[in-house]
């Protein structure tokens, strides 16, 4: 355990009082630069915090024991209600410290923009959110898999994302995310991971009663085998047929088809004028 | 025809018929909770007709404009809303708890409804009449006035409040109450997707109670600015004043997005407009700006009261002058201001660019300057104090030290980079709880207990309170922190069930915590009932419980009707201490005055319920009682403006005979020293500190 | 002769206790009406957004407003306010009740006309162009925010109805002073708004 790891641990320990690390998921065991940078930053700002919060923590019980009716040895000024010394530096302490946590604020919320690619040459997915069910679409290697994000570990990728119905919002917790997909608009999503693995991905706002079933396995692929794979799943393949969403929802889908159009994800993207909101 | 009197309601909507239909557990639960209300119903209205109740029920409390009743009947609809929404998250909590994979309790659709019901409940029919209810009560007193500026529109708030409240009751009868959370954002609660009534009730009932909140707003701000008795300026007035203030001011400009949010909403279900469907140039994302634009300073609108009655608290129980006053004060402003600049923190993950994120980021992060001020203000008030771990003190404390947790939390969240990690998971879930309840629940409770004498005459039982506190206190953090955990473990908000099974404990551990608070809540019915019968024993007539500082505590308990039999001395923040100092809290008064208060009227109620007739009407499509309804209440406010005689005058004589009654009752009491504040010989007289 | 002051009409010279009263109700009615000012200006926003981003293939601005009709009801409100004025002018200074009622009668009649003009360019938009408000959010929005104004409008003319009746019954006592003080505040806000109206929506989205 890294010595940046101990404080959320700990933080998880105080919680329920017993060890958590087991369960591996959120972005706290990162395991792709985006998660990672939030990890990172989000731990920063503990100990920024700590700043104000300790000496309340320490302070707090020190004067309910000095100062209580029965025996408590303090002095007794019933009028004391201002001193210009502590004023200030009440004020101030947590000027400084939201001034610095500000600065944080604004660098790592620019750098993570996810509107920008996280490396050159990223594998473009395009993604729609369906009930119950998620479609990854490649538009270079003319793919489509259903419930399941195969990645190039080697790549970062670009996700474009979209909804057929509602609102919904995407997420692979321990590689990045997450960002709303909503219908009729194009949102996107950048992910990469440090090493080849499988990583689960969901959505993550109220869909319906099949909310708690919408979810995505990732896989990360070492390259060699991603393209074995890409290989593998266009042989195995039928066509995309075009009610592949009813077909899904019904619960008669492939795991995986042919795309032969091209136009899917523009088409179910659409009706908003306004495209990616910026 | 008679379509356009029922509408769309058939048998079938009723739930016992559902049941009879279908009888599985899911539609048991669903026609237990519904046989509970109307059992609760029926024997109340036994109870009131046995016991010949409902005369003085009319006479003396629905008619009344009385802002002391209006405000102790707000808190009453509150506390019965709060049963059912905390049941609610029990049922909640017992069905994640048990659900592996569909089964569980409850179906996936209904354990939709339990949560939106539970948040919509709890925000705008436990919270926010809880906290109008004590600011009803406190603030009039606190600034030494007889009532508030506008006593019927008072009423009228109450009312509509009520009538928002009995129409979520309704639906648990009547069909269903929507599935699209609290926040009810669309496409999903469109009528392409949820076609049946169940978003209806929700856009009517939030309506009802946000018309009654604009309604309150002005009525207190009008009544801070303009009715502060002589001597009391704005720099004098209790902080709890200033933050009705504020909360106030908020009230007035946050509804309107809100009511015209949730009125879009309805005119795109029911006529086709197209300000949030998909395509036809909707746009869904315009309802989450206006939603948080009246989201944000409503939360704000909960927390600020409570800051309010936590600097009382802090100061009185410590037995000193509240530290750093204009700090607070100013505080409270920059809060207030800050909070209609950060709405946008609600959907960090919404699309928009890097730099509209990390501006409103900074914004939110902004507010928790003067917050940590506040907090440390309060800590310092008890330094050089005399404190007392009374029952509002030992909530006091805790909030301190769990809000803290909460403002880390929060400052988590508005950070974007975290947030994108932890939005929408229980992580967030666990933060606003955590804000919620031991902020404004737990602040509440403090109030009840600090204020209960002042309006009924006798201290509420100081054991049974402590019950209510160490059951909430364990399990609140038993409840909540185990979601900051699996939020970050990537568990979401709103899932009816965890196929992981390694969230087992932690729900187990949630649900013990529903349940702890839940005996809470029973503890504190069980403390009003000793309190009633113990109430010779618990009597302070005096008035003075607690040794307090401001106001409200000159005079008897319970107050006068008019509240003040003249016009108080203000010559400080505590201006009742100062009272007491120069020894003028208890002199005789040479000359009395006729008094003029406001009669009671039955309009509130039959605005009220006509109201919320055209509410129900409106939920079920039936045009035409809606439309007679809504004609009614304007017929009524019409009728109403051709009433002359509004006033009534009390006689100096009765006056002076009231206030000598008072008297008699103070020179009868013995002093008592803190230390003894909590056994009988406390009547209510504050001994002279040394 | 009371310092008094409040945002409505200045009865401190003729009729102090009024003047005294208004404080109060003056100012609270005031207060509500910032809250019907938010509402409005949520409205604009909204309106600002989608009418550049919802027309959506249907009619835009420019191809279903008419100016000139606009323009008579600027007119007829502008007038209104004026005649309000007038009447509030009567019952400030003399308790002349009949010019009082003259001067609201012709308010009345304006803000009526006002109203017919705004339900016909409804119509002719309708019919000419299936300017419908199921059309787009474009005209969602259009038809939400006029209507709500039109809606304000027809409220207020049902108040002076009420007004007329209480004059009648009650005569020009303190309480019915009152209320013409508030109705007064009351119509010309909404003149406000509806020259923000016809500058932010019809000047502007005529401009070229
Ligand atoms: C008293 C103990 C309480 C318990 C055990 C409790 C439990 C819960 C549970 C289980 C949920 C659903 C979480 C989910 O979506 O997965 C929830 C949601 C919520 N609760 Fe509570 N709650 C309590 C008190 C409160 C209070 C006092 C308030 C407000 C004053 C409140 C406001 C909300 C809101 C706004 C939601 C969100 C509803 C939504 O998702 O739309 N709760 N609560
Ligand atoms: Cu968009
Ligand atoms: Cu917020």
């Amino acid at each position: 355990m890294t010595p940046d790891r101990i404080l959320p641990t700990c933080l998880l320990f105080f919680a329920v009082g017993a060890p958590a690390a087991a369960q591996e998921q959120g972005f706290l065991w990162a395991a792709g630069p985006v998660a990672e940078a939030q990890r990172a930053h989000f731990v920063s700002i503990l100990w920024w915090m700590a700043v104000v919060t300790v000496p309340l923590l320490i302070g707090l019980p020190l004067i309910l024991w000095r100062y209580r009716l029965n025996g408590g040895g303090g002095r007794y000024r019933r009028d004391w209600g201002a001193s210009p010394l502590a004023e200030v530096a009440i004020w101030s302490v947590p000027v400084v410290v939201v001034g610095f946590l500000a600065w944080n604020l604004w660098h790592a919320t620019l750098s993570l923009d996810p509107y920008r690619p996280l490396g050159p040459d990223p594998l473009e997915v395009q993604a729609i959110a369906a009930e119950g069910h998620f479609l990854f679409l490649y538009p270079d290697e003319g793919i489509v898999t259903v419930d399941r994000l195969l990645l190039d570990a080697d790549r970062t990728a670009r996700l474009k994302l979209t909804s057929v119905d509602v609102l919904r919002s995407v997420m692979v917790p321990r590689l990045a995310g997450q960002i709303y997909a909503m219908p009729g608009m194009t949102t996107e999503l950048n992910l990469a991971a440090f090493a080849p693995g499988t990583y689960a991905g969901l959505n993550t706002q109220y869909s319906g009663p099949l909310f708690p079933e919408e979810r995505f396995e990732t896989e990360a692929l070492p390259e060699t085998n991603w393209h074995a794979r890409i290989e593998a799943t266009r042989d195995g393949a039928g066509p995309l047929p075009p009610d592949v969403l009813q077909r899904i929802a019904m619960g008669d889908g492939a795991e995986a088809y042919l795309a032969a159009d091209a136009d899917l994800f523009a088409r179910i993207a659409a009706p908003s004028s306004h495209g990616a909101h910026r | 025809m008679i379509g356009l009197f029922l509408g769309t309601l058939r048998w079938d909507d009723v739930t016992f018929v559902e049941f009879w239909r279908t009888p599985d557990l899911n539609n048991a639960i669903a026609a237990a909770a519904a046989g509970l209300l109307v059992l609760g119903v029926v024997a109340t209205l036994i109870l009131l007709t046995v016991r010949g109740w409902w005369r003085p029920l009319w006479r003396d409390w629905l008619t009344s404009l009385d802002h002391k009743k209006i405000g102790i009947m707000y808190v009453a609809l509150a506390l019965v809303m709060f049963a059912r929404a905390v049941a609610e998250a029990n049922v909640m909590r017992a069905h994640q708890a048990t659900a592996a994979l569909d089964a569980g309790l409850v179906a996936p659709d209904h354990f939709a409804e339990l949560f939106s019901t539970h948040g919509t409940i709890m925000i705008f029919l436990v919270a926010m009449p809880l906290l109008t209810g004590i600011m009803n009560f406190v603030m009039p007193l606190q600034i030494g006035a007889r009532d508030v500026s506008f006593p019927l529109l008072n009423a009228i708030s109450l009312m509509l409040t009520a009538a928002a409240a009995g129409l979520v009751m309704v639906s648990l009868v009547l069909g269903h109450f929507s599935t699209g959370g609290w926040s009810g954002y669309p496409p999903y609660t469109g009528a392409d997707i949820s076609p049946g009534e169940g978003p209806d009730y929700w856009i009517w009932a939030l309506t009802l109670s946000s018309i009654g909140s604009t309604l309150t707003g002005m009525n207190f701000a009008v009544t801070l600015y303009k009715r502060r008795v002589q001597g009391m300026h704005l720099f004098r007035m209790p902080l709890f004043c200033w933050t009705v203030l504020c909360t106030s001011i908020l009230m007035i400009f946050a509804m309107a997005p809100l009511t015209l949010a949730t009125l879009m909403l309805w005119l795109d279900r029911h006529a086709g407009f197209h300000f949030f469907t998909v395509g036809s140039g909707g746009d869904m994302m315009n309802f989450a700006n206006l939603f948080w634009l009246f989201g944000h300073p409503e939360v704000y609108i909960l927390i600020l009261p409570a800051f309010g009655v936590w600097s009382e608290v802090f100061s009185t129980f410590s037995g000193k002058r509240l530290f750093g006053y204009l700090s607070l004060v100013y505080a409270t402003m920059a809060i207030a201001v800050l909070s209609f600049t950060v709405w946008l923190h609600h959907f960090f993950t919404m699309g928009q660019s890097a730099n509209v994120n990390a501006a409103f980021g900074i914004a939110t992060m902004l507010i928790g300057v003067p917050t940590g001020v506040k907090v440390y203000d309060w800590l310092l008030t008890m330094m050089f104090g005399r404190v007392r771990l009374r029952v509002p003190m030992l909530f006091a404390n805790y909030f301190l030290v769990t809000f803290l947790l909460g403002g880390v939390t929060g400052v988590l969240l508005a950070n974007p980079t975290v947030d994108y990690g932890v939005h929408n998971s229980l992580f967030l879930v666990a933060h606003f709880h955590n804000m919620l309840i031991p902020g404004t629940l737990f602040a509440m409770l403090a109030a009840i207990h600090l204020w209960f004498p002042k309006a009924f005459g006798f201290r509420l039982h100081e054991g049974w309170g402590r019950a209510v506190f160490w059951l909430m206190a364990p399990g609140f953090l038993l409840a909540f922190m185990p979601l900051y955990a699996m939020g970050m473990m990537g568990g979401m908000r709103r899932t009816a069930y965890f196929s992981d099974p390694l969230f087992r404990p932690w729900l187990w551990a949630a649900e013990a915590g529903a349940v702890l608070i839940l005996a809470g809540f029973a503890a504190l019915v069980v403390q009003i009932v000793v309190s009633v019968r113990r109430r010779d024993a618990l009597a302070v007539p005096a008035g003075d419980p607690w040794d307090g500082r401001s106001l409200e505590w000159l005079g008897p308990a319970p107050a006068f009707e008019f509240n003040f039999a003249g016009e108080p001395k203000v010559e400080d923040v505590d201006a009742f201490t100062a009272l007491k100092a120069q020894g003028e809290a208890y002199r005789r008064q040479e000359t009395y005055e006729d008094i003029e208060m406001p009669r009671n009227s039955a309009v509130p109620v039959v605005i009220g319920a006509l109201a919320g007739l055209a509410a129900f009407a409106m939920v079920w499509q039936a045009w035409a009682t809606a439309a007679l309804a809504f004609a009614g209440v304007w017929a009524v406010v019409i009728g109403r403006s051709f009433v002359r005689d509004t006033e009534r005058t009390i006689p100096a004589a009765e006056v002076e005979a009231a206030h000598r009654a008072w008297l008699a009752d103070v020179a009868a009491a013995t002093p008592v020293h803190r230390r003894d504040e909590l056994t009988p010989e406390n009547r209510g007289l504050a001994e002279e500190p040394l | 002769m009371s310092d008094v002051r409040h945002p409505g009409l200045n009865l401190g010279t003729t009729d102090s206790p009024v003047h005294d009263a208004a404080e109060e109700t003056v100012f609270g009615f005031w207060v509500l009406m910032m809250s019907d000012l938010a509402l409005f200006a949520v409205l604009f926003a909204t309106y600002a957004a989608m009418s550049v981003h919802g027309i959506a293939g249907g009619p835009a601005p420019v191809e279903i407003f008419d100016l000139k009709s606009t323009l008579w009801q600027t007119l007829a409100l502008l007038a209104s306010s004026f005649t309000f004025g007038m009447a509030a002018l009567a019952l400030k200074y003399d308790d002349d009740r009949r010019a009082l009622s003259l001067w609201l009668g012709a308010t009345f009649v304006l803000g009526a006309l006002f109203l017919g003009l705004e339900a016909r360019d409804w119509a002719r938009m309708v019919t000419e162009h299936g300017a419908t408000p199921q059309v787009s959010g474009f005209l969602s929005i259009f038809y939400l925010l006029t209507g709500t104004h039109f809606v304000h409008v027809a409220a207020g003319l049902l108040w002076m109805l009420v007004m007329a009746a209480q004059l009648a019954i009650f005569g020009l006592d303190g309480a019915v002073k009152l209320r013409l003080m508030r109705l007064a505040i009351y119509w010309h806000l909404l003149d406000v708004v509806w020259v923000a109206i016809f500058s932010f929506v019809f000047l502007s989205g005529l401009a070229p």
